[in-house]
């Protein structure tokens, strides 16, 4: 791979955002278990849920703050490395995540750290809400991120506009209730929540395995088991939206995917396993099981699946489509207001497929340019590299149903076994923690890897997308976060390891003499001026 | 839609100018003082307890403070695209420390008690003055080198180009007249800080943050004035050559800019807006005298009123400029042609409508909550809650 600035700034971007989504779904599945724990201890009053609580709530402080700091990264990045994508998308793109910013993650923010610090200030109920409000604005706070994300997909409710030459919104309303980004949402975070109830499975078998805060460690693991099998199921469920929103809005992907190089008639079969390969344009030793592909995809019995021969045919005729489109766009821009009707109008027919145009820039400065022959190699360039997708799509999958049977198990032991475990399966639910993290990569890697060439679907190609920076600019910057992150991840996981360990904070009788204090406290506070200040 | 109708493109411009202009100032005003407190914790407190101390009166709330700023962020992505496609790839290196430190910082707050060696504990103070410190600084030699317009030029296509060779770039930003306001923004922050220890603490940390914040609010003093003299004889303003069109599309280069006159015209043009530095200067000495006197949410606030008055006259100066170009004058941003749409501005306000308020109610509870002062025994009894 030549180290050039278009490389240079996706394997950062690749890098940071994987590294930011280490701690994102924790933080979105563990908010939630908390505050459920929490809720628990309000309901019944019994000490053991506080104690349950605040050990989990530290574990969750300890990652949630690095989920917080790698996000600003995120943030910033696309203004760095992706300038020219601001500018064009930016009037879309932008809405979104400062909604994002306004709703929710003010709202997470705000209120996390008087989670941490309120225990003494607050009323058992007052505290609750404050943990329910941090588990609502993480949540939210995906929500936004993942209609950005979606439209990124599937850009609905915007158009070009020549005067300012980028994506203007025309419906705000389609933007957020695009189908991809909330089929997104759903997949998204219950793939938090699942994380977070195989983290929490796992440590408290560790616990059972070595025989240390078994009552912790028992209540622990009914929570994760119910909340988890829910979630599980949620995942696999809105997996199988977003593949039929993906049949719909980005064939090519799907395509890709399943290493479909030709069309097959309805209902199209589904390629169990193979080995893909780019050059031969074929899938070799492939594994098919008839009409599955069709029904997952259509959910019908004859609807047709292109493959990527069509798809590239169809390419090629909209990047003939988006040359015509680019010649009316520079007489619009020369003689802005006394452009010719007519040109406008060959402008609004064409318009659509600008984008396909844009994908000429990499070989020649002015697509008009291009001969008939670059059109038909630059075609093929809207097919994405095929077999990192195949395979990390089936592993992906494989993991999901791995995690239904998991939980299904000790949801089984849970309810109807006197929550007595085996330890072959204590020591399987401690092998697993790492598992939910390679899923959730390796679907982030489906989406945007599978997007590529195009940062925004047929809109806005990847190659010119970019900052106008030097390789030397990139190479400082990457360095610069590789030894910084990994430091970081270093420190985080010493010590979450060291608070695991550690187990909880006190043990049942300090805390029920909290209790009392606490009840003292809050008693002798009321009536007492707001702004008194605190013995 | 009436209410579209209402605000007209060129009104909402000028709403998206002063939000952007809110969210700055709150910013510099809520996360200004931790940041403050980061850049002093090492003379502030020499013992540990001292500095948890100092550290847990930012502890529950520089995460929400912290927000100001990401949304700041998001806000100029949405609503001045232009300006956050220029700026933040044009400040590429600058932005990269800022990052790095606003990074580094989280961490610091949450890890630095959760072990109890020495060294663990020293190496994060270091890195909460930094995370302080340098973003302090850096935030002020950007406004210095905007109000001496930014080495870029824009493509036809509105493709954003940055002379200068790589380091250049980045060192060409420390120029003396950028480091002069950003040593305006680091005192200023620091005095900021010095003002909420001294609400926030008793005893020996309460004394040494008054005596350090009333020399560095000094030193905010003078720095603003010489800035200003600065800027009257040493820098050249930018000025629209034609009416600008109000409501016409954001591209910033349909419209003609020249250089040459002095920023400081537009006291000539509008003389109300020297109320900005006045209460930038009012706000400064009133706080020095509070933190020499000893007085306690009344510093906090004229802190805050100087601020909010530095801040404002950095925009107020060069309106309707918001990034001006040195070297194409003409791809100049100004808040006529580098906003979002008519459609997102107005979507984006009413958003902002809807939860600002509630931003704020819910921001004053949780302080509400947390009034009263940080001592010894809150944070040593109750190691497991607190910082």
């Amino acid at each position: 791979m030549e180290l050039d600035i278009v490389e240079l700034s996706r394997l950062q971007f690749a890098m940071t955002a994987l590294y930011h989504f280490l701690f994102v779904p924790l933080t979105l599945g563990l908010s939630i278990i908390v505050a459920i724990m929490e809720t628990v201890y309000v309901m019944t009053a019994r000490p053991i849920w506080r104690q349950i609580t605040k050990f989990w709530a530290t574990l969750f402080g300890i990652n949630f703050v690095l989920g917080v700091a790698t996000g600003i990264t995120m943030e910033f990045q696309f203004g760095m490395n992706w300038s020219y994508y601001s500018h064009y998308v930016g009037d879309v793109f932008g809405a979104p995540l400062a909604i994002e910013g306004l709703m929710a993650f003010f709202l997470e923010a705000t209120f996390v750290g008087l989670f941490f610090f309120g225990w003494e200030k607050l009323s058992r109920v007052q505290h609750l809400v404050v943990a329910w409000l941090v588990a609502i604005g993480s949540n939210f706070s995906a929500l936004w991120i993942l209609i950005a994300n979606g439209w990124m997909q599937n850009p609905v409710g915007a158009e070009f506009n020549p005067d300012t030459m980028r994506m203007e919104m025309t419906s705000f309303f389609e933007v957020v209730f695009n189908g991809v980004a909330q089929a997104k949402f759903v997949h998204t975070v219950s793939a938090g929540y699942v994380t977070a109830s195989v983290f929490v499975l796992g440590v408290s078998a560790w616990y059972l395995l070595k025989g240390r805060h078994i009552e912790l460690a028992r209540r622990s693991i009914t929570v994760a088991a119910s909340f988890g099998l829910a979630s599980a199921l949620s995942v696999v469920v809105l997996g199988d939206e977003s593949g039929y929103e993906t049949s719909h809005n980005q064939k090519m992907k799907l395509a890709a995917i399943e290493g479909m190089w030709e069309t097959e008639p309805a209902p199209a079969s589904f390629t169990l396993v193979g080995l893909p390969d780019q050059e031969a344009r074929e899938t070799h030793y492939a594994i098919r099981i008839p009409w599955v592909m069709g029904l997952i995809g259509t959910r019908s019995l004859t609807e047709e699946i292109p493959g990527i021969d069509k798809l590239v045919a169809e390419a090629e005729t909209r990047i003939k489509s988006g040359i015509i489109a680019y010649d009316a766009l520079m007489t619009i821009r020369e003689q802005r207001d006394a452009t010719p009707a007519e040109v406008r109008a060959t402008f609004e027919n064409h318009g659509g497929d600008l984008g396909y145009a844009f994908l000429l820039k990499r070989y020649v400065d002015d697509p008009r340019d291009a001969d008939a022959e670059l059109i038909a190699s630059t075609a093929w360039d809207t097919v994405p590299t095929v077999w990192p997708l195949f395979w990390s799509f089936r592993i992906m999958v494989g993991l999901g149903f791995s995690f239904i049977a998991l939980m299904a198990y000790f949801f089984w032991r849970s309810s109807f076994k006197a929550q007595s475990y085996p330890r072959w399966a204590l020591r399987l639910a401690v092998v697993m923690i790492p598992a939910p993290w390679i899923a959730a990569e390796l679907g982030w890697f489906v989406a945007e890897f599978g997007r590529q060439p195009w940062t925004v679907d047929g809109v806005l190609p990847t190659a010119l997308s970019v900052s106008h920076l030097s390789v030397q600019d990139l190479l400082l910057t990457l360095a610069g976060f590789v030894i910084f992150y990994t430091v970081l991840f270093i420190v985080e996981i010493g010590l979450m390891l060291k608070y695991i360990r550690k187990g909880p904070f006190q043990d049942v009788d300090l805390t029920n003499d909290w209790e009392a204090r606490h009840e003292r406290r809050l008693r002798r506070r009321e009536g007492e001026s707001p702004f008194a200040p605190a013995e | 839609m009436i209410l579209f109708e209402l605000f007209d493109y060129g009104l909402l411009r000028v709403i998206w100018w002063l939000l952007l202009g809110v969210l700055l100032i709150a910013f510099a005003m809520t996360d200004g003082f931790d940041m403050g407190v980061g850049a002093l914790l090492p003379f502030v407190g020499k013992t540990d307890v001292e500095r948890r101390i100092a550290i847990n009166t930012v502890g529950p709330v520089w995460e929400g403070n912290q927000v100001w700023f990401i949304l700041g962020g998001g806000a100029i992505f949405a609503a001045w695209p232009p300006l956050y496609a220029v700026s933040f790839s044009g400040f590429y290196l600058a932005m990269f420390v800022i990052l790095a430190a606003l990074i580094l910082r989280p961490v610091a707050f949450k890890y630095r008690s959760k072990r109890d060696s020495a060294s663990w504990r020293n190496g994060w103070d270091w890195a909460l003055f930094v995370g302080g410190a340098v973003p302090a600084l850096i935030f002020g030699v950007a406004v210095g080198n905007v109000l001496q317009g930014v080495p870029f030029r824009l493509t036809p296509d509105l493709l954003s180009i940055y002379e200068g060779s790589y380091y250049g770039k980045f060192l060409g930003l420390l120029n003396p007249f950028a480091l002069l306001t950003g040593v305006v923004s680091l005192s200023m922050l620091v005095t900021h800080g010095a003002a909420w220890l001294t609400l926030k603490t008793e005893g020996p940390v309460q004394l040494r943050a008054r005596s350090i914040g009333s020399v560095t609010g000094a030193i905010a003093i003078v720095a603003y004035a010489l800035a200003g003299l600065w800027l009257a004889f040493g820098i050249d303003g930018y000025a629209l050559v034609a009416d600008p069109v109000r409501d016409g599309p954001s591209n910033p280069l349909y419209s003609e800019v020249t250089r040459g006159s002095s920023w400081l015209a537009a006291y000539g043009q509008r003389p109300w807006i020297v109320i900005a530095p006045l209460m930038g200067f009012a706000g400064m000495i009133l706080a020095v005298r509070g933190l020499r006197a000893g007085r306690e949410v009344t510093t906090l606030l004229w802190s805050k009123l100087g601020i909010l008055g530095t801040i404002s006259s950095v925009g107020l100066t060069m309106f309707p400029f918001i990034l001006p170009s040195s070297i194409d004058p003409n791809s100049s941003l100004t808040v006529w042609d580098s906003s979002s749409s008519h459609q997102t501005l107005f979507i984006m306000l009413v958003a902002t409508i809807i939860f600002l308020p509630l931003i704020l109610a819910y921001t004053a509870w949780v302080y509400k909550v947390l009034w009263g002062k940080v001592t010894e025994d809150g944070v040593t009894g109750q190691s497991d809650t607190v910082y």
